[in-house]
């Protein structure tokens, strides 16, 4: 058997090194992909189109108005007199937040009682009006902290401006670049793609040209062929995670606190899922055209409700369900956790345990279904 | 040949024995019932038109395709249970055989050699014979993807003959293949045939027919007839007559609803006429082409040839 896998083998890679362009297919997209991620995909908001009603005209609603107009987040846009103007500013677009002072902050502050502060957003970017939130409540707690009066006795109250009701999201670490939570899941979600596409459509592609019939009538064993033909992938995918892990090392300077050989235990299993569901993809496709449509189906979801950007604990329960089943969201948790934390076995088990399973689930299915797969 | 082509299931082992063998695509009977036997060293044809059947039966026999019913033996052994061992004494050549373009000749012939782990020796030897057979000793370090459409089907051959297979099943092996290197491809053959190779084909060349030791006629998913091509030929209900013209077409169309006409096929610039008995329908065929003002420069009873015995069969099975 193994003569019959070393030749497979060896006709991988001499049909990889003839193709000229495969070096860049497999190397190139993923880095520049990696720097729109990197730079594009990021929580901060500049500049955000802010209007300002100060009923109070005291000093210390001077004060806070002054923060505000120093901070790179916010740029005050207007400072009407009147509470119609404010509402104009936010229906017209001109404002995406308006902060109203009433009359009496400046006393209440001094007096030591409770200071309201009214803030305004435009609730249809929910996006930006939360992080803009966050940025308010970064501003009052400085300018807080600053009265010598009394700390922290500013309380805004938030108005949502719009239909859209705003859900409480938990901040994320704030002395965190995001970059560095965003990095470790795009070298997950990137690899994933590159890896089942990858499988998917070499064997796809034996199967239309007919090189895969006339291998199942030698005496190769269907693992035998699975083997040969997955492993290159394998290490392909390696190779790709470390370009990757290094580039964003390198070049972002994401740090990384913990165990290399934790992440190379779960980059493996996760490979190994991910080649289970190209397999798996491949057996269900008759054509390239069928496999890249299976593979946009299937993909997608599996990046949209893996964690990357959006939590798994605030999606519907049916969706939370489905996760379980995806490969990315244990990854990410494991690769975020071997950067960021540090962590090691004794936390990330269950994660490894689970990818293991998954993996040894696909590869069994894709397997036994493959021989149904030739008729 | 004529020893071989009359030896029966009951002096050995049948290299190939089909039992009742059925296979659908859906509502699409594609195989229907079809029961036979090859015996050892046999040329076994298979002919039939398009979507006869021929790819679908040859797959079953190559164990790439499972059956609705039936069962097939090749030496003996259950080519569905016992699919292991039928592979090692299996070569099958696909109507399309998939080559690895990207590899060369002899990258292709080395891969599948060892697929079916042939020694080194024996391979070196044996592709350089079939290389040199093929005509392609010079273009071994050409990618298979350059190669001719002709020069692919002989490298798909070369790959498959590259082990010792007992039972040869080869799906239209010469289609889109130039007449000489056809030549050299039966030549392979026979050499084949004499070291004992059993050959299962289908093909849809009638001279090729013409020298397989059976032939089956495959017509919607069964075989219609089987036997030697002579015995097939002699079989054929009526007689031939050949007629040569200027414009074989017009003859073709206004002797086909003649009484005694049984049948009718254009064959370039003659027709051949199928006739209940030659020596009463040709006077009066004759008589009759003269009151049309059709010329003819010649009418003959000629021999059939396998394209005759199948267009009869055809014809007797939807009568016009
Ligand atoms: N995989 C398949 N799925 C559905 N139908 C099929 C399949 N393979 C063959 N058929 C159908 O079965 C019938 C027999 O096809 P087959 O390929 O065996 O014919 P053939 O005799 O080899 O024809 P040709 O001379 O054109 O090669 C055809 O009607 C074909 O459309
Ligand atoms: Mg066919």
């Amino acid at each position: 058997m193994f003569e019959r896998l070393y030749v497979m083998l060896m006709k991988e890679f001499i049909e990889l090194k003839r193709d000229h362009w495969a070096l860049f297919r497999l190397t190139v997209p993923l880095l520049i992909q990696m720097l729109v991620f990197g730079y594009a995909a990021t929580f901060t908001v500049h500049h955000v189109r802010t209007a300002v009603l100060d009923l109070d005209h005291s000093q210390a609603s001077r004060a806070l108005v002054s923060h505000f107009a120093a901070s790179p987040n916010f740029a005050i846009v207007d400072q009407p007199d009147t509470p119609a103007t404010i509402t104009r500013d936010i229906d017209q677009n001109k404002a995406v937040i308006a902060l109203v002072i009433h009359a009496g902050f400046g006393r209440k502050l001094g007096n030591g009682t409770r200071a309201p502060l009214q803030v305004i957003v435009d609730g249809t970017n929910s996006n930006t009006a939360l992080i803009a939130l966050g940025y308010v409540n970064q501003i009052v707690a400085q300018f807080s902290v600053a009265q010598p009066q009394s700390p922290a006795m500013i309380a805004p109250t938030v108005t949502p401006a719009a239909f859209v009701t705003l859900q409480e999201r938990p901040w994320y670490n704030e002395g965190l670049d995001e970059r560095w939570f965003f990095i470790p899941g795009v070298i997950g979600t990137l690899t994933l793609m590159q890896v089942v596409s990858l499988t998917a459509f070499a064997i796809v592609r034996e199967r239309e040209v007919g090189t895969l019939e006339q291998i199942m009538v030698s005496p190769i064993r269907p693992f035998e062929f699975i083997l040969g033909k997955t492993m290159p992938f394998f290490l392909i995918g390696l190779a790709d995670i470390g370009l990757v892990v290094s580039f964003g090392l390198l070049w972002f300077h994401v740090p990384f606190v913990g165990n290399p050989w934790i992440l190379l235990l779960g980059a493996s299993l996760f490979l190994f899922a991910a080649l289970g569901m190209g397999l798996l993809l491949s057996t269900f496709s008759q054509t390239q055209q069928q496999a890249f449509a299976l593979n946009f189906f299937f993909v997608n979801p599996f990046f949209i409700l893996s964690g990357f950007a959006f939590p798994i604990a605030s999606m519907p329960k049916a969706l939370q369900w489905f996760t379980v089943i995806n490969p990315l969201r244990y990854f990410l948790v494991i690769i975020r956790a071997v950067f960021l934390k540090g962590v090691g076995l004794e936390v990330l088990w269950p994660q490894l345990l689970a990818l293991a399973v998954l993996a040894l689930g696909m590869l069994t299915a894709s397997t036994l279904r493959f021989r149904k797969s030739l008729d | 040949m004529s020893s071989l082509s009359t030896t029966t299931a009951a002096d050995a082992v049948p290299a190939v024995r089909v039992h009742e063998l059925s296979r659908a695509f859906g509502t699409l009977q594609a195989i229907d019932n079809v029961s036979f036997s090859v015996a050892p060293g046999e040329i076994f044809g298979l002919v039939g038109p398009d979507g006869a059947g021929k790819t679908t039966l040859m797959r079953m026999l190559a164990g790439v395709l499972a059956p609705d019913h039936g069962r097939i033996e090749l030496d003996g052994i259950d080519v569905q249970h016992q699919s292991e061992q039928a592979k090692r004494h299996l070569s099958y050549m696909p109507q399309r055989f998939g080559l690895y373009e990207d590899l060369t000749v002899a990258e292709n012939i080395f891969f599948y050699g060892e697929l079916f782990s042939v020694a080194t020796s024996d391979r070196r030897t044996r592709s350089e014979t079939l290389l040199h057979a093929a005509g392609l000793t010079d273009f071994r370090h050409r990618r298979a993807g350059q190669l001719s459409g002709g020069m692919k089907q002989k490298l798909g051959l070369i790959c498959a003959l590259i082990h010792t297979p007992r039972v040869l099943l080869l799906d239209e092996p010469t289609t889109g293949v130039d007449p000489v290197s056809r030549r050299d491809f039966w030549a392979i053959l026979y050499q084949l045939r004499e070291q004992g190779v059993t050959i299962v084909l289908s093909t849809a060349y009638m001279d090729e027919a013409e020298r397989c030791t059976r032939l089956a006629l495959v017509h919607g998913g069964r075989i219609r007839q089987c036997d030697t091509p002579a015995r097939l030929k002699a079989a054929m209900p009526g007689s031939l007559l050949e007629l040569v013209a200027a414009d074989p077409r017009a003859i073709h169309g206004a002797l086909r609803h003649q009484p005694g006409v049984l049948g009718s096929l254009l064959m370039g610039d003659r027709v051949h006429v199928r006739v209940d008995n030659a020596t009463r329908r040709m006077p009066q065929l004759n008589n009759f082409l003269g009151e049309q003002g059709l010329d003819i420069q010649g009418m003959e009873q000629v021999e059939p040839g396998i394209e005759d015995v199948f267009v009869a069969l055809l014809d007797e099975e939807a009568p016009a």
